[in-house]
């Protein structure tokens, strides 16, 4: 701990002086590049439009209430469609997810020189890509549909599970794999029965975390054209119903909260 | 397979053999079902696959020339987004954070916290921003007040279960000592929770630059807006290399903050 001479006698210092100026220059930067962020927003946006917010924010209020509330049962089926969509989209994805993972974790990998850097780079290229573009690209390929909602699902979820089943492989202790070898057991035996438990549970609770990711995810797909719920929002967007619009959030909503209990549930009994 | 002397099989998770059969033949059947409302139009999907080669031949010849300006600005501007709401968002989370954890509030407090969290966090971005960029009008503020809002949801309900989690002895040290409440809660709660929070600060500066490249689909700015041009354009040269821009950029993110939030914890 510094600690440094001053007129009433010595005082102690948490960093010493060269310490602070580095902390002094970091927090400087990242203040100077907030403002260079902040001036560069502001240079694009209308401000006239954001000032009179309030007064759109009520008009499009008056719009959505009383919500129409007979609509409810015209978007059973399109809920249900989104519902499928992500259960679907997700069980694909983790059967695609996981040996990606196996391929991916050091321990477990056929190649750390070739088969690894690729699973990898397939993984995070799965995660950068939102599962809306992943959608409106399988728009364009087969067509709306639930189906492109199903694959755009899964293709996002491979990244997230892959990634999140790879890290739990190699954080896995390594000795019940070892023991497994040593009682003479061949490598696909000793990954099955010294590794695989290990990362069974951990596989249960990131799919049924990524399902709730994925419902709500996959309530917006149809903005695109891929199914659910989200083509009776465009829709009732594009016909600037809003009295449908707020009946469709509401749905969303329920959905989505049952959705997070039942998935915190499933989690609470796995862990 | 059956049972030889000598085989060892791992108990089963579910003991009854009846319910792991009824398990497993209800996830089967709703799987089946599940997959039967899905209507597949084989001419389409032929017709469309016909095309694939102009999507994936994007991908093989990545133009970053000719929309280069756009692609700059774009990217420049969903960078600036995520900064400013990455910021807004961790100051404006503490808060809700804090108001969110059962050791530190009353209960009504707990409850508005914990409810409004769960909200901000229920909608889809894109729902978000259609809303905002109804209110606010197209660009960037909507994008970056679509993100603040999300990421006040996410590093909110976080820093709450972080508070919640935390070693009480300072706290009833601060409390005996006859402390008030904020200055048990910047002494007793803050330095037990501040590294963790702007781990997950520098986390959500992932998601949001992720995110700030698909709310420009609905009029949010950024290089989302770039992208959606160039797709209605059918430019998929330009599409593949905006994509393999930001994938690079969200891998380079991902390695930054990573060695950033190793160093942090």
């Amino acid at each position: 701990m510094p600690v440094s001479r001053e007129e009433g006698g010595r005082s102690w210092q948490r960093h010493s002086s060269a310490q602070s100026r580095a902390r002094f220059m970091i927090q400087l930067g990242i203040v100077a590049a907030l403002v260079a962020a902040w001036a560069s927003v502001s240079s694009q946006t209308t401000w006239s439009f954001v000032f009179d917010a309030g007064v759109q924010l009520r008009d499009m209020s008056m719009r959505m209430f009383p919500p129409d509330r007979g609509y409810v049962m015209v978007l059973l089926r399109p809920m249900i469609d989104t519902v499928h969509i992500a259960t679907l989209g997700t069980a694909l994805g983790v059967f695609i997810a996981v040996p990606l993972a196996f391929a991916a974790a050091r321990p477990t990998t056929p190649s750390r020189l070739y088969v690894r850097p690729v699973a990898l780079l397939l993984l995070v290229a799965s995660r950068s890509v939102n599962s809306i573009i992943w959608a409106l690209m399988l728009v364009v390929l087969i067509g709306p549909g639930i189906l492109a909602g199903i694959l755009a699902i899964a293709f996002r979820s491979v990244g997230f599970v892959g990634k999140l089943v790879y890290e739990a492989i190699e954080e896995a202790p390594e000795l019940p794999v070892t023991a497994m070898e040593t009682t003479g057991a061949g490598r696909a035996q000793s990954l099955a029965f010294g590794l695989v438990p290990q990362v069974l549970p951990t596989m249960a609770g990131v799919s049924v975390y990524r399902w709730e990711i994925n419902i709500r995810e996959a309530t917006i797909l149809g903005l695109v054209g891929a199914g659910g719920i989200g083509m009776a929002l465009q829709a009732s967007i594009d016909s600037l119903a809003w009295s449908q619009v707020s009946v469709i959030l509401l749905v969303i909503l329920g959905t989505v909260v049952v959705a997070e209990w039942v998935s915190a549930r499933v989690r609470k009994g796995l862990a | 397979m059956a049972d030889r002397a000598g085989t060892w099989r791992p108990p089963p998770r579910i003991q009854s053999g009846a319910l792991r059969a009824v398990l497993w033949v209800s996830v089967g059947l709703y799987l089946l079902a599940a997959a039967l409302t899905v209507e597949v139009e084989l001419a389409r999907v032929t017709e469309g696959l016909a095309r694939a080669g102009d999507l994936f031949g994007g991908w093989l010849r990545p133009d970053f020339v000719t929309r280069w300006t756009d692609i700059r600005a774009g990217l420049l501007e969903s960078l600036a987004m995520t900064a400013v709401a990455t910021a807004i968002g961790l100051v404006l989370s503490v808060p809700f954070g804090l108001g969110a954890a059962r050791n530190l509030v009353p209960a009504p407090v707990y409850i508005v916290c914990r409810g409004g969290l769960a909200v901000f966090r229920a909608f889809n971005e894109i729902l978000v921003a259609i809303l905002f960029v109804a209110m606010f009008g197209f660009g960037p503020f909507a994008g970056v007040m679509t993100l603040v809002v999300a990421s006040v949801g996410f590093l909110g309900k976080l820093l709450a279960e972080a508070v919640e989690e935390i070693d009480p002895s300072p706290l009833e040290a601060l409390t005996t000592a006859g402390a008030s409440w904020p200055s048990r809660v910047v002494f007793g709660v803050l330095p037990q929770v501040l590294p963790r929070l702007l781990g997950l600060g520098l986390y959500r500066l992932d998601i949001n630059f992720r995110e700030s490249a698909v709310i420009g689909l609905v009029g949010a700015g950024g290089i989302g807006a770039t992208l959606t041009t160039a797709f209605s354009r059918y430019e998929f040269e330009s599409v593949s290399s905006i994509l393999m821009l930001i994938i690079a950029m969200v891998f380079a993110a991902e390695m930054v903050s990573g060695h950033l939030r190793r160093r942090l914890l």
